[in-house]
């Protein structure tokens, strides 16, 4: 990955940051990453919608080999289907956790970290994710 | 419309080619097909090729290669649609030469992945997904495949072993096909004992890195005894595509491109899945083999590890699959991995497939597909 603009990673960052996705104002449809047609009603007015913190892991993997650039240094990582409480899913990191603790089903809720270094003069990136809900 | 013949083929070896530029790659391709088909010149390049602009930081890759090859009076044009770009431009030229626009099509897919950084091509290939949204979470190629894989056998309680098998058939028919890149012969426990790339997914279930270049020549049906006695028709080239994100799929299992233009090409081809001889499909990892197995309506869904395990893939087989090595034995070069397939699918219906080839093959099938199957086309052959 080449070097990130700060605008590229600026308009994200509202969504990144804080889970946003859209909402049909037609049809009520949710979507993340967030879109600007609705798939189901090809309506055009769409909203920003905040997604649930919370929901279970559907499936997970370790990345152990090869990671791309910038993500050297967290090898091995989990990263994961989350389907949110709102029904929406999210590809995501798993953090706070080791890889063996990682199941199907599991409780996750999201938190803002650090996603990756630019070398020593880049933007340093955030935004969402998921970690095991404290039950 | 008119009925469109392949009239010649031709490609380099598949592997890490230290030697030979994208450029050296694409032509050596390009002038075997020519040769084969026994033609000078051709209206129209079709150049399939994915990741120059990251890894050789080359765009503008039509004029770069047409430029190579001297033709000073024809076009070109590159289509780029991940590891589909090769099915993709050909799948162009077959409807250029259809319509009648054209009569002469040259198509050659090249990718030349060797001179970069394993993590630069991870990043490379995490470039066929959102930036933004998916490969900003650092989950790689294989870690998709890998998703993909855990659902699959906790979904349909499929044993690993019965998955691990595409590999050991791959491996094992390209050991026998000169222009494959793993020639390795390996058993199930070999696979199953390799590295962890990406849970559960291991080393010797996903592709390497592939240099490689495959060029075909297209024309008119009724022009090609001019050139050749053994022709293949292009019975149908369909294409669909799917929603980008995985996870907005409604059935994560399935790839819906794939479904989309299997249908469509059966029914352009009037032919039916049991008609089928010898198939190449899409194994960029065992799970996607398998999937897409299950997608192009060979066997039903859930049923494709169990299609595998019984034998049905092999050479002698039901279904003779990934005769020449698919994508893990011949090797992955990702823009020209769809041509690669074509080239293949041809040799078994000329007869020409050697040590690998499966006896009265008479019509062919190829799937290509973008990424996690964002795009897909579908490609019927049939000898004339």
């Amino acid at each position: 990955m080449s070097k990130i603009s700060p605008p590229r990673y600026w308009r994200e960052a509202k969504y990144r940051y804080m889970l946003v996705g859209s909402r049909c104002l037609n049809c009520g449809k949710i979507y993340f990453p967030r879109r600007s047609i609705c798939r189901i009603c090809r309506s055009r007015k769409m909203e920003d919608y905040k997604l649930s913190e919370k929901g279970i892991v559907e499936s997970f993997t370790v990345i152990r080999r090869n990671p791309p650039s910038g993500f050297e240094r967290n090898v091995p990582y989990v990263v994961g289907i989350v389907k949110l409480k709102d029904g929406v899913r999210v590809i995501s990191q798993i953090v706070d956790c080791i890889p063996e603790e990682v199941w199907i089903g599991m409780p996750v809720e999201l938190t803002f970290r650090r996603i990756r270094e630019d070398g020593a003069e880049g933007i340093i990136e955030y935004g969402f994710k998921f970690k095991p809900t404290n039950q | 419309m008119r009925r469109v013949a392949i009239i010649g083929v031709g490609c380099t070896s598949v592997g890490e080619i230290w030697d030979k530029s994208l450029k050296d790659l694409a032509v050596e391709a390009s002038l075997k097909a020519l040769d084969d088909a026994g033609i000078e010149n051709v209206d129209r390049v079709y150049i399939g090729n994915a990741l120059s602009p990251i890894l050789q930081y080359q765009t503008n890759l039509a004029s770069i290669i047409i430029d190579s090859l001297g033709f000073n009076n024809s076009s070109s044009i590159l289509v780029e649609a991940a590891d589909a770009s090769g099915g993709l431009a050909f799948h162009e030229a077959f409807k250029a030469v259809r319509s009648g626009l054209i009569d002469y099509a040259l198509v050659v897919g090249v990718e030349k992945m060797s001179d970069s950084k394993p993590s630069e091509v991870a990043s490379a290939l995490m470039s066929f997904e959102d930036q933004d949204y998916v490969a900003f979470t650092g989950v790689t190629q294989a870690g998709l495949h890998a998703l993909l894989l855990r659902i699959y056998m906790e979904k349909f309680n499929v044993k690993h072993e019965d998955i691990a098998l595409f590999a050991v058939n791959a491996h094992k028919n390209a050991s026998k096909n000169p222009y494959a890149q793993f020639k390795n012969i390996i058993r199930v426990e070999d696979v199953l004992k390799s590295p962890l790339i990406a849970d559960p997914l291991r080393l010797l279930e996903y592709v390497g890195i592939s240099d490689g270049a495959a060029a075909v020549v297209l024309c008119p049906l009724e022009k090609a005894e001019k050139f050749r006695s053994n022709f293949v028709e292009i019975l149908a080239s369909a294409t669909a595509v799917d929603k980008l994100f995985l996870t907005e799929r409604d059935d994560i299992l399935t790839f819906n491109s794939t479904r989309i233009a299997a249908e469509k090409a059966f029914k352009e081809a009037k032919v039916s899945p049991k008609d089928i001889d010898v198939v190449e499909v899409h194994d960029s990892s065992t799970i996607a083999g398998i999937i897409s197995l299950e997608d192009l309506g060979f066997c039903g869904k859930g049923e494709g590890a169990s299609f595998v395990s019984q034998g049905k893939i092999d050479l002698n087989g039901e279904l003779p699959t990934n005769t020449m090595g698919g994508l893990k034995g011949r090797g992955h070069p990702i823009g020209a991995t769809g041509v690669y397939q074509i080239i293949e699918v041809v040799w078994q219906l000329r007869g020409e497939a050697g040590k690998n080839q499966v006896d009265g093959a008479k019509i062919g099938l190829t799937q290509n597909i973008a990424g996690l199957g964002s795009s897909a086309v579908v490609n019927i052959l049939r000898v004339v």
